[in-house]
């Protein structure tokens, strides 16, 4: 029952229906292959790829800026960086890995894999994710423009107030954080609806809540958390930017403006967002642990709720960032109590991932090792963030080393590793070629070398009492050894990534001269991994219209089911050969949605007027210009490309039901 | 064969799911418009994503202000300076929108176009002149020496009610862009949710709106 038989309603005269189409310079794009085809594209698969391939970018930007702080404080009184760049560096630097590389490697599995996961052919709004995509980019590229425009942000991530005020950051490098931030913060609120409506009304047939990947609940669970905590960032931010742009009064103490209230508006936002870049990674772990431990997941209900209570409780431990501000006893108490209890339901999900490897044929290939990787770091980072929550301890380790060994065990152990296994457990299925095991286990020792390296010595170094963010130490203190084990660890996990790189190009190489496809398009088998959610389903690398035929659901693990069933004493057994089941890819007759230009011109015109309000105001009246025109050639863009190949939906065929019966069937739905 | 996509229509349901054969697990058939799993339709759902979002936006600026709504080292406090009466009328003219909103729901729902436009043109001019008491209330105090950076209680207030302005400004261009649509024939009664669509932002303006005439201007 798809489009294929519709037939193109033909004028009284006999001859097909004329069509305008929109002229000039911006007349619809035709292409799907060559650059203009990835500048103007909506395909999901192709945006998430574009965001992956766009957070290695900054990735490699904020990764040199980590290796410019280990070369820094490698050895005391540092000369590398003065003071003042190393506020740049180390701001950078995180800002750049948390909204620039984890969250975007986040946004590019959900990007790629949700329609995939719940048997969509794209997500709710295709124009809108590359819109999302767009301000992404150009919100990054703006923030790390300040870099070249003189100064850039020297706050820290956090830009606590009054320390981001023009007073004592007289730059425009906070300025040009507040409109990086505030563009790529349109680009998660988008992203956030987009994938909230195509999880909730773009499954397919059969696909209740309850038979969703865990992955597809994490990301939506996480797609929540976006679009509550985004707006809290987002006024903060406007208030600051007020502050510094338009000498209003939010955080100067002179005229009465309070401090605190920047620490509550920015942690509101900031916890929240630490299970944004962490559940996404879960959601990976929790696809690849069944796969390589041949076991249906542990408890998969309970990896639904425990992910949903942490989204939940996330909203409420946010002053546990806040013990040294003075915020009062009763507040503390409050905070290390719910503090305390967010462990329960992340100890959940590690006890979960512990037992569904538990008595199964456990296989070791890449990804299976990186997700032990994040079960085991993620825990000792987990584990040191429960002592964060004994308040008195916390209030000796705020602002020490000890801090930072706690966040990257859980950002670069849990949320990075999580995702490098991803990209080894899903890059037959993007790209059509698998990477060279060997080397993606030279890699993970490496990674795993290296990061317990770097990080590991700073709980030691924090407990000596080294605090943080200061760009160097003397002699004496006892902190020369452990740094220097620190910096040499920083540049093992440089390696691992340069491991990373070369199997890449080396694995594509081999697949190229195998297949004997030149310079053409790689192809493998659909199930390398004997897979168990949908996307298996689908050939390597995924056709653009995804699903020949949607799949009617059945099951949880539904792809799985369709390969094996069990014998009467529970023994597995197969029912079909894989090829059977697959999909061949080859119906070419699928409405897709059209891709256009709109969304990269209105994206394109938010940077400038970002430099507008920095530095005048002809440039935010020329990003005007392109926003305004954006949005208007958005709105009048027929949907339906009138000379695109494929069919064209009947007229009429879209007859809307009375809204009535539409309400009664919403509460029908909605228990499923 | 050209087909015009609905004002909040960012990607129409015909090219994303049209060739998706969405049936209901128990083969309850929802037509082509409806083929949602949830039933709601992937625009409205979308509106009231977008308005849970918003909460937390006007949630943090109201916060700001409660924060900070005594705090002047100099210049008058902001409730030193409201006048009520004035507006409570400019509320209650807002709140009046609301009711031709939903008249002009009503409309198209039942096909009648020209009381559709009707209804519209007066929510936008019931919108304008809210916004025009807003700017003569502002200028008020101007006047009286209380601006945008006298002290943190301006700042916290201005801005307030400024966002909430530039939403309701939003909301006109809305309502203004349906009108146009209705007067060009483009606003069949089977678009009826686009402008229902455009209704749920109105509303969710208008009850912002209650909520900050009753923390800011009413409570002391």
């Amino acid at each position: 029952m798809s489009t294929t038989d519709a037939a193109l309603p033909a004028l009284p005269s006999g001859e097909p229906p004329r069509t305008t189409r929109p002229g000039g310079v911006f007349a619809r794009p035709q292409t799907d292959t060559g650059w203009r085809s990835w500048v103007t594209t909506v395909d999901h698969k192709k945006l998430g790829i574009m965001y992956g391939t766009a957070a290695l970018f900054f990735f490699v930007i904020g990764g040199g800026e980590a290796l410019l702080i280990r070369i820094q404080l490698a050895t005391p009184n540092g000369k590398l960086l003065s003071a003042d760049l190393y506020n740049q560096v180390f701001t950078m630097h995180g800002t750049t890995m948390i909204f620039l590389v984890v969250m975007p490697i986040g946004a590019a599995f959900m990007n790629y894999l949700i329609p995939l996961q719940i048997g969509a052919r794209d997500v709710a709004f295709p124009r809108l994710n590359a819109f999302g995509f767009w301000c992404f980019l150009f919100g990054g590229v703006m923030l790390n423009s300040s870099w070249l425009l003189g100064h850039a942000p020297d706050g820290g991530w956090f830009n606590y107030a009054p320390n981001s005020g023009v007073i004592f950051s007289p730059t425009h490098g906070i300025d040009f954080w507040n409109m990086g931030l505030l563009i790529t913060g349109i680009a998660s609120l988008t992203g956030a609806i987009n994938l909230i409506v195509t999880v909730l009304n773009m499954r397919a047939p059969g696909m209740t809540m309850m038979k969703m990947p865990v992955f597809t609940w994490m990301a939506l669970v996480t797609q929540f958390l976006l679009l509550f905590a985004i707006p809290v960032l987002t006024s903060a931010q406007f208030l600051l930017m007020f502050d510094r742009l338009f000498g209003a009064n939010f955080f100067k103490t002179a005229q009465g403006g309070d401090p605190l209230l920047w620490e509550h508006l920015f942690w509101i936002f900031g916890h929240p967002e630490v299970y944004i870049m962490i559940l996404p990674a879960f959601g990976v772990v929790s696809e690849i642990i069944p796969v390589f431990a041949r076991k249906p997941l542990f408890g998969y209900p309970f990896m639904v709720f425990s992910g949903i209570a942490i989204g939940f409780m996330g909203w409420g431990v946010w002053a546990h960032h806040m013990f040294a501000s003075g915020i009062g006893p009763i507040s503390v108490a409050a905070f290390s109590m719910s503090t305390m209890f967010i462990a329960v339901p992340t100890g959940v999900k590690i006890l979960n991932w512990l037992a569904t490897m538990w008595g199964g044929k456990l296989k070791f290939s890449s990804p299976m090792l990186f997700s032990i990787g994040l079960v085991t770091m993620f825990t000792i980072g987990g584990l040191s963030g429960v002592t964060h929550a004994v308040a008195p301890a916390d209030t000796q380790q705020t602002d020490t080393y000890y801090i930072v060994a706690h966040f990257h065990y859980v950002l670069f152990g849990g949320a990075l590793f999580g995702f490098v296994g991803g990209w080894y457990f899903w890059w037959p299925k993007a790209f059509g070629y698998a990477l060279n095991d060997t080397l993606g286990k030279v890699h993970f020792w490496l990674m795993l070398i290296g990061f317990n390296l770097t990080f590991g010595p700073m709980h030691i170094l924090g407990l000596q009492g080294m605090p943080r963010r200061t760009y160097t130490y003397k002699n004496g203190y006892g902190f020369n050894f452990w740094n220097m084990v620190s910096t040499i660890g920083a540049f093992v996990i440089t390696v691992s990534f340069l491991v990373l790189a070369y199997n890449i190009l080396a694995s594509r190489r081999k697949a190229r001269k195998a297949q004997g496809v030149g310079t053409g398009r790689l192809t493998m088998a659909a199930d390398p991994w004997d897979g168990r959610s949908l996307e298996w389903m689908l050939p390597s690398p995924t056709p653009a219209h995804n699903f020949d035929e949607v799949p009617v659901v059945r099951s949880l693990d539904e792809f799985w089911h369709r390969k094996y069933g069990e014998e009467e004493d529970g023994r597995l057994v197969r029912i079909a050969a894989t090829e059977d089941v697959v999909q061949k890819g080859t119906n070419t007759d699928v409405h897709l949605p059209s891709p256009s230009y709109w969304p990269i011109v209105l994206a394109f015109g938010l940077p400038f007027i970002g430099y507008g309000l920095i530095y005048s105001l002809w440039f935010a009246v020329l990003g005007g210009i392109c926003v305004v025109g954006g949005i208007y050639g958005w709105v009048m863009e027929p949907s339906v490309d009138p000379d695109a190949g494929h069919h064209d939906p009947e007229p009429g065929a879209t007859e809307p039901e009375p809204s009535g019966e539409a309400a009664a069937d919403e509460e029908a739905a909605l228990v499923d | 064969m050209r087909r015009l996509r609905s004002l909040t229509d960012i990607a129409a349901p015909s090219t994303t799911e049209a060739g998706i054969p969405v049936a209901v697990p128990d083969g309850e058939s929802h037509g082509l418009s409806h083929a949602t799993s949830t039933g709601i339709s992937n625009e409205k759902l979308a509106m009231w994503c977008f308005l849970g979002s918003e909460c937390l936006l006007f949630g943090g600026l109201i916060s700001t202000y409660l924060l900070y709504k005594d705090k002047a080292v100099r210049g008058p406090k902001p409730h030193e300076l409201y006048a009520i009466p004035f507006t409570s009328v400019s509320s209650f003219v807002l709140l009046m929108s609301s009711l031709t909103m939903v008249l002009a729901v009503s409309a198209i729902q039942r096909g009648d176009q020209r009381a559709l436009r009707a209804w519209i043109a007066t929510t936008a001019l019931l919108g304008a002149t809210f916004i025009s008491g807003q700017v003569y209330e502002f200028s008020v105090f101007l006047k009286e020496g209380m601006g945008f950076t006298t002290n943190a209680a301006s700042s916290a207030f201005f801005t307030l009610t400024g966002f909430h302005g530039v939403h309701v400004t939003i909301g006109i261009v809305m309502l203004l862009s349906v009108l146009v649509l209705s007067l060009r024939g483009r606003l069949p009664q089977e678009r009826a949710e686009a402008v229902e669509i455009v209704g749920l932002y109105w509303h969710f303006v208008d009850v912002v709106w209650i909520l900050i005439f009753t923390v800011v201007y009413l409570i002391k």
